[in-house]
C-alpha cells in the first residue's frame, strides 16, 4: 500500500494526529476511526464485496456439478474439478489459452522494446525531424481501430496474413501510448550519465540497453502489464482476423460458446474463470505496480 | 573552424543512429497506421466490397448513411451508453475514491476489491452477466427479485431493458480504473489546501465543492473524455451478451457493432468504412468539446 501511495512524507497532519494518539491506546482501529468513519468503511467494505461477487459467483459455479448450479449457495455440496477437466479435453481451450499467451507474450516484447527505444530516442536525441516524428506518432492516438480495422483486413488478405498468428500480432507490435509513456519517463534522466557511458566507449545503442533502459524499469513494467492485459483481452481484430477455431484466442474461442455449452452453465463459468484466473493472479502478484502505473499514466497523460 | 567542424560530425554521427533507431518504427508507423488511415478514407467514396471492383462513387456512402433509418437507431443506442454511462460511472467512481481517500485502514485490500473488474476479460465477464440475467430458477437477480416478492424481469429478452443490462457490467469493469484516477488525483491536491480551509471554518460540502473538486479538474477532464471514448466505442460487451446481433431488434446495437457488420457479415465494406469515419469525427469532436467545455468553465 505504501510503495502504491505518495511519499510517506506527503501527508504530514496525518502523521502528526497519528503520533498525538499514539499513547496507550491498544488497538489500531479504535485509535484512528471514529464511529461515522467506521460505518463509511463498512460501506466500502460491502461495496467492495459486490464488485468481486460475480467473480465468487463465476469460480463456485466451476466447481460445481451440473444439478447443483440452480443452487444460489456460495460453495458447491461436492466440489469437483470434473468441469475443468471436461473442458480441456473437450474444446478448443488449451489451444485457444496458448494462442492467447503467444500472441500476448510476443506482442508486449515488441512493444517493450521499440516503445523505449523510440521513447529514447525522442527524449535524448536532437536531429531534424524529431518533432515531426514525435507528432505523427502523437497523432496516432487520436485515430480509433475500429477505423483501421477494414484496411489492415484487406492488407492481410492480400499478404495471406488471415488464420496466422502473425496477422493477429502485426497491427499491435508498436504503440503510441507507449511511446509517449517512455519518452515522459527518458526525459527525467539527466544526460551525463548517458555521457558518462559515451565516455566508457559504449555506442548508442549500448547506452541506451545498459544504461538508460535499466533506469526506467517501473515505466517498462507498467507498459509491460497494460500491454500484456489488452493484448490478452483485445477481442474485435482478433475476432476479424480468425476463422480457423483452432486460432482463436480465448477472448473469440468464449465467445463461440454460445453453440457449444449454451445451456451447461458450469462450463460457460468454467470456461470464463480459466480466462479470468491468470489476470487476477498477475494483479495480485503486481498490484503495486499496476496501481501506480495506472495513476502515472493518468496523470502524465 | 576545426571544433565546428568536429562538433558538426558529432552532431551528424547522432542523427544517424537516431535515425537507424526509428528506421523500423517509422516503416510500421508509415504502413500500419497512416497508410490505412487514408485508405479508410479512400475506402469511404468507393464501393468496395472485398471481391468485386473498387470504383469511385463519390459521397453516395454518405448520402446513403444520411438517409438509413438503421444507422440513426445506432447513433442513438451508442449515444444513450454515452448519456447514462459517463455520468452514472463518473458519480459512483467519484464518491468510492472520495471515501476511499481518506481510509487508511484495510486502503490497499478495498481499492483492490474496488479494480479487480477493470482486469477482466469482457468477453468472459458478459457470460458471467447473461447467466445472471437468465429466468429463474437459473439467473440470481431474477431468483433474488421473486425471492423479494417482486416480478420476474426479462432483462436481455426486453427491447427497453436490454440496454441498461449490457451497460452495467461495462459500467461495473470500468469505475475499477477511474477510481484509482481519481485517488491519484486526490493524492496529488496539497494538504495545505485542506488546512486553509479549516482555519477558515469550511464545512466538508464547502471544502468539496469550493477546494476539491476544483483542484480535481484535470483528472475529471481526462476521466469524462476517456470513458465516453469507451462508451462511444463500446463493442465487446454488447457482441458478447447478444450473440453478435445487438438485439433484441437492434434496440443495444451501438455504432462499431454496426461497423463489424456491415463489413464482415454483408461485407460492404465501403459503406462500413464511412461508418468509420462518423465514428472518427464524433471521437475527435467529442474530445476537443469537451475539453475545451471543462477548461472555459
Amino acid at each position: 500500500m505504501s510503495a502504491a501511495g505518495p511519499p510517506q512524507g506527503a501527508r504530514p497532519p496525518g502523521r502528526v494526529r497519528r503520533a498525538a494518539t499514539l499513547g496507550g491506546e491498544p488497538s489500531t482501529r479504535t485509535r484512528t476511526m471514529a464511529p461515522g468513519n467506521i460505518a463509511v468503511w463498512t460501506l466500502l467494505l460491502l461495496g467492495g464485496i459486490v464488485m468481486v461477487m460475480p467473480f465468487v459467483y463465476m469460480l463456485a459455479a466451476s466447481f460445481k456439478f451440473n444439478h447443483e448450479i440452480y443452487e444460489l449457495s456460495l460453495l458447491p455440496r461436492e466440489a469437483t474439478l470434473d468441469n475443468y477437466r471436461r473442458l480441456f479435453e473437450r474444446s478448443g481451450f488449451p489451444r485457444w489459452f496458448g494462442n492467447s499467451l503467444l500472441i500476448a507474450t510476443v506482442t508486449t516484447a515488441s512493444v517493450l522494446f521499440f516503445d523505449s527505444l523510440v521513447g529514447y530516442t525522442l527524449a535524448k536525441f536532437r536531429f531534424r525531424g524529431r518533432y515531426l516524428v514525435f507528432i505523427a506518432i502523437l497523432s496516432t492516438l487520436m485515430i480509433p481501430t475500429e477505423m483501421l480495422v477494414l484496411p489492415w483486413y484487406s492488407m492481410a488478405r492480400n499478404f495471406g496474413w488471415l488464420d496466422t498468428y502473425w496477422g493477429v500480432a502485426f497491427p499491435g507490435l508498436m504503440t503510441g501510448f507507449g511511446t509517449f509513456l517512455m519518452k515522459q519517463f527518458f526525459e527525467g534522466i539527466p544526460d551525463d550519465l548517458l555521457d558518462a557511458g559515451r565516455l566508457d566507449g559504449l555506442n548508442e545503442f549500448q547506452v541506451w540497453w545498459q544504461v538508460a533502459l535499466p533506469l526506467v524499469t517501473p515505466a517498462l513494467s507498467a507498459l509491460a502489464i497494460f500491454t500484456f492485459l489488452g493484448n490478452w483481452t483485445a477481442f474485435l481484430w482478433p475476432l476479424i482476423a480468425i476463422t480457423d477455431r483452432n486460432l482463436y484466442t480465448l477472448p473469440v474461442g468464449l465467445a463461440s460458446f454460445s453453440g457449444e455449452f449454451q445451456t451447461e452453465w458450469e462450463m460457460v463459468m468454467t470456461g470464463a474463470s480459466v480466462a479470468t484466473i491468470p489476470t487476477i493472479l498477475v494483479f495480485l502478484l503486481l498490484q503495486r505496480y499496476i496501481i501506480r502505473g495506472i495513476s502515472l499514466a493518468g496523470l502524465k497523460a | 573552424m576545426i571544433r565546428r567542424l568536429e562538433d558538426m560530425t558529432l552532431g551528424q554521427r547522432r542523427a544517424i543512429w537516431a535515425w537507424g533507431f526509428l528506421a523500423l518504427p517509422v516503416v510500421f508507423y508509415v504502413s500500419i497506421r497512416f497508410y490505412p488511415t487514408l485508405e479508410a478514407f479512400r475506402a469511404s467514396f468507393t464501393n468496395w466490397n472485398i471481391v468485386g471492383r473498387m470504383e469511385y462513387i463519390g459521397v453516395a456512402n454518405y448520402v446513403r448513411l444520411a438517409h438509413d433509418p438503421a444507422f440513426w437507431k445506432v447513433i442513438g443506442n451508442t449515444f444513450t451508453y454515452l448519456g447514462l454511462g459517463v455520468p452514472i460511472s463518473m458519480l459512483l467512481s467519484f464518491v468510492i475514491a472520495y471515501h476511499l481517500d481518506r481510509v487508511r485502514f484495510g486502503h490497499g485490500l478495498l481499492r483492490a476489491l474496488y479494480f479487480i473488474p477493470h482486469l477482466t476479460t469482457a468477453v468472459a465477464m458478459a457470460w458471467v452477466w447473461r447467466w445472471f440475467y437468465q429466468p429463474p430458477p437459473i439467473g440470481a437477480f431474477n431468483v433474488w427479485l421473486t425471492t423479494l416478492g417482486f416480478g420476474q424481469m426479462p432483462f436481455l429478452r426486453s427491447t427497453t431493458q436490454a440496454l441498461p443490462a449490457v451497460l452495467a457490467p461495462a459500467i461495473w469493469a470500468g469505475i475499477g480504473f477511474q477510481i484509482v484516477i481519481f485517488l491519484a488525483g486526490l493524492k496529488a491536491i496539497p494538504r495545505t489546501y485542506y488546512e486553509a480551509a479549516a482555519i477558515d471554518g469550511a464545512g466538508a460540502w464547502r471544502v468539496l465543492f469550493e477546494v476539491t473538486l476544483p483542484l480535481l479538474r484535470p483528472t475529471i477532464v481526462f476521466l469524462v473524455v476517456t470513458s465516453s471514448i469507451a462508451y462511444l466505442r463500446i463493442f465487446d460487451y454488447v457482441y458478447a451478451m447478444t450473440n453478435g446481433q445487438g438485439g433484441p431488434l437492434d434496440t443495444t446495437k451501438p455504432l462499431v457493432l454496426k461497423i463489424f457488420e456491415t463489413a464482415f457479415t454483408h461485407f460492404e465494406m465501403g459503406y462500413a468504412a464511412t461508418q468509420t469515419i462518423v465514428l472518427f469525427v464524433i471521437l475527435l469532436a467529442i474530445s476537443l468539446l469537451q475539453l475545451k467545455l471543462l477548461r472555459s468553465r
